[in-house]
């Protein structure tokens, strides 16, 4: 199975305050497919998400070494615009944060920021049917975000995202915050949108990654040497979610996925 | 009820008045109740002697026209509506001129600089600056302004008038901008930056309208503020007699409500006493109106 590389991490190490969180990570996310990141809470699943369209800047005293290759551009080089980065990779966060802004303003907000010439109302109507609300949205676009459910929330974040087209969605625990049956419908949208676009998702639920994800990373944390109760996040292994789930190589991995720890 | 280790357990659950611990409970009540009535007594005492006071002079003539030198021959003493306009224009310039500079020295505050070396020194600066006394205010500007003519020549002045307002109103909005955008949530910010907005659209589009209540509330409180200060207006806007006619008239002595308030209170004439009060008067309630705005800007939901 050949797959074009849509994103390539090379030796990244992500610090806090001069303290690591995570360590020499190699990852490569296929191109038009989800990838699933698992693994124990405080691993840096998060860490390494934000790190893809340098959210993580906007935290004071984060550091990275190593490169992101995006289509084969190093995206931390310094000529690079962050904006034009976060343009095209786009994410969905752990709490649904719709703009204080109605449904419909929530979708031509990014649209307009980003120059959209084209119809806004279809704009809209397709973004919100995409991400499978437009159902609950349609008689009640000029209504304030906040009137939604949390669920209807937070596929109206994945609306606004998809309407600016981005190449990459970046998903960190889009349903942690949310009930089980927004959860499904949540990843049915999911589905939908992995044929236009190349996904990546945080989940620590290993039943979402195993029914959403095509691939999946397990990451671990281990202790660090100086006793101060810290931890070092690093990558354990990357395969297709089949090999992750039902043989995986390492024993960590196969240790965490029956349940043994996490 | 056998535990005799515990000597104000009673025997019985009904509420006994003459119980040890009730006893101080309504001393301490009580206590607290007459200090907070000594408290509110003075603000009370100063509204209702002001609106008596300066409430019986309020009529028409009096809003509208200028004062008359004491002695002119005439009955009446004139009018304070130079004044009224007066505050109000020094006011609007003082306004102009903090406005701007505080949200937009509150935004670097809490969008851009986060808690460098610099933007801490800016917030001691701002919160020494809340502290001085207004006089001194006036007398930087009439130092630094009115001495020196540098605005076209003129000395004393509405524009030096304002700007010594404006250091007034500035720490008020710069603080109440940095406060109210701290509370706008991250997840907001950071909405907005993952769809592609710059730092700038954020801040504009997404941040300072989340931020609009504290904000408007800061500066409506600034304004309020720095309406009734007399100091920093004695050494720079000094008085006027007379309405202003023209544009340029903002480049010379300018009247106000506190200063002639100062002015008149102090010389022998009854006739310009009560003019004195009914400034007093006008001063207070547009105090009271502008704290209202502020409570009522505060009570309103966000959109
Ligand atoms: N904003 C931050 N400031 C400082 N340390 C952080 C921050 N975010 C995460 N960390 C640290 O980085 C490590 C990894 O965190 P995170 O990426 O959130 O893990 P995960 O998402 O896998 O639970 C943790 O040890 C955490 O304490
Ligand atoms: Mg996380």
């Amino acid at each position: 199975m050949a797959n074009k590389t849509k994103l390539s991490l090379q030796n990244v190490s992500i610090s806090y305050n001069e303290q690591v969180a995570v360590k020499n990570v190699y990852l490569k996310i296929a191109s038009g497919k989800v990838t699933s990141l698992i693994g124990p809470s405080g691993c840096g699943k998060s860490t390494i998400l934000r790190s893809i369209n340098r959210m993580n800047e906007l935290i004071p005293n984060c550091k990275l070494t190593g490169r992101i290759l995006y289509d084969g551009q190093d995206i931390y080089d310094p000529k690079i615009d962050p904006v034009e980065v976060r343009r095209r990779i786009g994410m969905v966060f752990q709490q649904p944060n719709p703009f204080p802004k109605s449904i419909y303003e929530n979708i031509a907000f990014g649209a307009r920021v980003n120059g959209y010439t084209g119809n806004m109302d279809e704009l809209v109507e397709n973004s919100l049917k995409k991400a499978a609300v437009w159902e609950d949205c349609k008689d009640k676009l000029k209504e304030s975000g906040y009137s939604l459910s949390g669920g209807q929330q937070q596929r109206l974040c994945i609306a606004r995202t998809i309407a600016i087209e981005p190449d990459v969605i970046l998903m960190d625990e889009p349903c942690s915050a949310l009930d089980p049956i927004s959860t499904l419908k949540i990843e049915e949208t999911i589905h939908q949108l992995k044929k236009s676009f190349t996904i990546i998702i945080v989940t620590h639920n290993m039943q979402q990654a195993l029914r959403v994800s095509d691939f999946t990373a397990f990451f671990n944390a281990e202790p660090t040497q100086d006793k101060l109760g810290g931890k070092i996040g690093y990558l354990v292994e990357v395969n297709s979610t089949d090999k992750i789930f039902k043989n995986p190589l390492q024993k960590e991995t196969k240790d965490y996925i029956s349940g043994k720890f996490g | 009820m056998n535990n005799k280790s515990y000597e104000n357990i009673s025997s019985q659950l009904l509420f006994n008045s003459r119980g040890k611990r009730n006893i101080s409970n309504r001393l301490l009540t009580l206590v607290a109740g007459t200090f907070a009535v000594i408290s509110i007594t003075p603000l009370i005492l100063l509204i209702a002697y002001v609106l008596i006071k300066g409430g019986s002079q309020i009529n028409l003539d009096l809003l509208i026209l200028e004062p008359q030198p004491p002695g002119a021959g005439v009955n009446s003493a004139g009018g304070i509506g130079n004044a009224i306009i007066g505050t109000i224009i020094i006011t609007i310039i003082a306004s102009l001129i903090s406005i701007p500079i505080g949200i937009g020295a509150g935004v670097y505050l809490a969008e851009y600089s986060k808690n460098g070396s610099f933007s801490k020194a800016i917030r001691f600066g701002t919160n020494v600056l809340s502290g001085i006394p207004s006089i001194i205010a006036g007398i930087v500007i009439y130092a630094l302004i009115v001495v020196t003519k540098v605005i076209f020549g003129s000395t004393f002045s509405g524009i030096a008038g304002g700007m010594a307002l404006s250091i007034i109103m500035l720490p008020i909005i710069i603080k109440t901008t940095d406060e109210g955008l701290k509370l706008v949530s991250d997840d907001l910010r950071r909405g907005a930056l993952a769809i592609g907005a710059s730092m700038y659209t954020t801040i504009m589009r997404i941040t300072l309208p989340h931020a609009f209540k504290s904000i408007s509330t800061g500066i409506v409180l600034g304004v309020a503020r720095a309406s009734g200060e007399t100091a920093p207006l004695i050494f720079t806007a000094l008085f006027s007699y007379y309405h202003i006619s023209t544009f340029q008239d903002i480049f010379y002595e300018m009247s106000s409500l506190s200063v002639l308030i100062y002015n008149f209170a102090l010389e022998p004439y009854k006739e310009q006493n009560e003019l004195a009060w009914a400034a007093s008067f006008i001063l207070v309630i547009l105090v009271l109106i502008l704290n209202l705005i502020s409570r009522l800007i505060g009570n309103t939901k966000p959109s």
